[in-house]
């Protein structure tokens, strides 16, 4: 992540980071998540899951800040952001 | 170094706890904004942290109706337009209940509309959200009170002739005490107003404008789900506290959105209870003499 200035606090405040899990089966492959996630993290799969919807899939998951907006847009509940307890 | 073996339980999404699992995948279209609701609405209802034994969910038809059969809530999916009547009659058996009222814009402001506007009158405790898809989404894409003017459905093929309600400015003048309009992707700021609107003591109502990308935007060219969501995005426009008349809904130029009323009123049940106090007390006059008078 790129600031404009270094914060005072970055040592101690840390950056959060989300670990993104897809519930495959679960996906219709509406494409929300895709193109409403901040970072650009997700991108449509070429494979298929159970139903022949292409679900998301992580491309660049250090970008990852957890903003939850994929696990709060999913209108399938397929998606959702985990936060490891230490924060890098 | 510890090697983690592949759990083998699936998944659990956060919203799991309160959502009927085994009835998922749901039945709504992909890219149908139902499920963006339904997920806000769970996400308020953990939010708040209420009590889940005091809180119902009351459905009535349609694509949205099927809801309350997915939340883990004691729920009920209702009759045509019955959403309301049901969920008074749950509130005044039980006062101690939330109650909320999940319900498509054809069946709570159509079939159900005299009902919508005579429990906005009485100040009924409910919290009412209207998933507003422009039409009649299960049964076929018909025009319904919301469809805009010129809009083409089965049932308007020309072009709709008709103007739509305003909802919000119709709940306000019924006399609401809470009433605010959102999009499915202003999906922080729906999770917020369902909080509030929960908390509010009063007929609260929310209006949420949802992609139906399989019959209404399949057939006004409104491309796919993303499509429209994309264009509720460019053109809604935020105005928190103008009067709800003036919060149109003008899809060639702005969607107004925002909270438009917030206000306080004895609500159904403390007038009942006010009144019938009144009946119980003794009246002030000196008492009658009973009896036939002697002649």
């Amino acid at each position: 992540m790129k600031y404009w200035r270094k914060p005072l606090d970055e040592a101690a405040a840390g950056k959060s980071r989300g670990e993104i899990v897809v519930i495959v089966d679960r996906c219709k492959g509406c494409g929300f998540c895709i193109a409403y996630c901040p970072r650009g993290v997700l991108r449509l799969s070429s494979g298929f899951n159970k139903k022949g919807y292409h679900p998301p899939e992580v491309v660049n998951a250090p970008k990852c800040a957890a903003c939850h907006f994929c696990e709060a847009l999913c209108p399938e509940f397929a998606i959702y952001v985990v936060e490891p307890d230490t924060k890098t | 170094m510890k090697i983690r073996k592949p759990s083998k339980e699936p998944p659990v999404h956060p919203k799991d706890s309160l959502l009927r699992v085994e009835r998922i995948p749901h039945i709504w279209c992909p890219g149908c904004g139902i499920g963006t609701v339904f997920g806000a609405v769970m996400g308020a209802i953990q939010k708040s942290g209420c009590d889940l034994d005091r809180l119902a969910m009351v459905s009535g038809i349609g694509c949205t109706g099927r809801m309350a059969g997915y939340i883990r809530l004691d729920s009920f999916h209702t009759t045509h337009g019955r959403a309301i009547p049901f969920a008074t009659g749950l509130k005044l058996a039980r006062p101690e209940t939330k109650v909320l009222v999940v319900s498509g814009d054809g069946d709570l402001l159509a079939i159900g509309g005299n009902h919508f506007i005579h429990a906005a009158r009485r100040n009924i405790d409910l919290t009412v959200i209207c998933v507003n898809n422009l039409n009649y989404g299960m049964t076929g894409g018909q025009q319904a009170p919301s469809t805009p003017f010129g809009a083409r459905t089965p049932t308007s093929v020309a072009g709709s002739p008709e103007e739509p309600f305003n909802f919000c400015h119709l709940a306000a003048a019924c006399g609401a005490v809470y009433v605010a309009r959102w999009t499915a992707l202003h999906i922080r700021l729906l999770t917020n107003a369902i909080t509030e609107a929960m908390q509010k003591r009063g007929f609260s109502f929310l209006e949420v404008l949802t992609p139906c990308p399989s019959s209404f935007g399949r057939r006004n060219k409104m491309g796919s789900a993303l499509d429209t969501l994309k264009f509720y995005h460019d053109r809604s426009v935020i105005r928190n506290g103008i009067d709800p008349r003036d919060a149109l809904l003008d899809y060639d130029n702005q969607i107004v959105v925002g909270r438009f009323v917030d206000i306080e009123r004895p609500t159904f049940t403390d007038n009942y209870e006010a009144v019938n106090l009144r009946h119980a007390m003794p009246s002030p006059e000196p008492e009658r003499p009973q009896g036939r008078r002697k002649p």
